[in-house]
């Protein structure tokens, strides 16, 4: 049974490294496309939503692909760290910047906001 | 791998800050060096893999938290022209901005 449990750990050391590059490679391919979309898109507000799906999902895999090839505890400690700190951090910002462009008054292309009037109609787009 | 993901994030770093130097208002701006800062992080803890020495992340969560104050400070300078406002919910007449205050 314990010949198991060590042929397992061997293998897992052996194949952690090629997973965790595939992680990290594909969050930094998700970061790519993401700041296409943030150059390509024709609005501040689509813009903001390309920009926050690569700040979660993309920082979210790259920061799995380094825990992944991590070489002590430390390591991940300070990892998870970071990952919770990006995930407070980057979804705060994000609707903070988009609260404040709404409050300025930034229109997006497809149409005006009513910005006095009915207020529950454009809350509910979030 | 590690070191293609690092030339991607690079990439998209350079393209983050063509949108910062074109961004038509200035949140497109904010929304560039923001990202631009979460890239930066990320960028920093690969190359720490790459070389082979993982001490980067230190610098990696530092330059987390600083990255959120400085993006919170802009959009308070902007909004307020200040820093000296306290970011509270006013009960009788609202600041200038509307009733959006958070």
């Amino acid at each position: 049974m314990a010949d198991v449990f060590q042929l397992a750990g061997s293998a897992w050391e052996t194949l952690r490294f090629p997973l965790g590059g595939a992680t990290c490679l594909f969050g930094g391919i998700l970061c790519l496309i993401g700041t296409i979309g943030v150059i390509r898109f024709p609005d501040f507000y689509t813009r903001l939503h390309a920009a926050s799906i690569t700040d979660t999902s993309g920082a979210f895999l790259v920061l799995a692909g380094m825990a992944l090839m991590a070489p002590n505890w430390l390591v991940l400690v300070k990892l998870f760290c970071m990952l919770g700190f990006l995930m407070l951090t980057s979804v705060t910002g994000s609707h903070a910047l988009a609260n404040a462009a709404h409050t300025a008054g930034l229109q997006p292309k497809i149409g005006p906001i009513d910005q006095r009037g009915n207020d529950d109609h454009e809350e509910g787009g979030h | 791998m590690t070191f293609a993901a690092l030339i991607a994030l690079l990439v998209g770093m350079c393209l983050l800050l063509f949108r910062a130097l074109i961004g038509p208002t200035m949140y497109d701006r904010v929304l560039a060096v923001n990202s631009f800062g979460t890239k930066t992080v990320l960028v920093l803890g690969l190359l720490g893999f790459v070389m082979g020495r993982p001490d980067f992340l230190d610098i990696a969560i530092l330059y987390t938290l600083i990255n959120f104050v400085s993006t919170i400070a802009i959009l308070k300078f902007f909004r307020y022209r200040s820093f000296q406002v306290p970011l509270v919910r006013k009960t009788d007449a609202a600041p200038r901005g509307g009733d959006r205050n958070g």
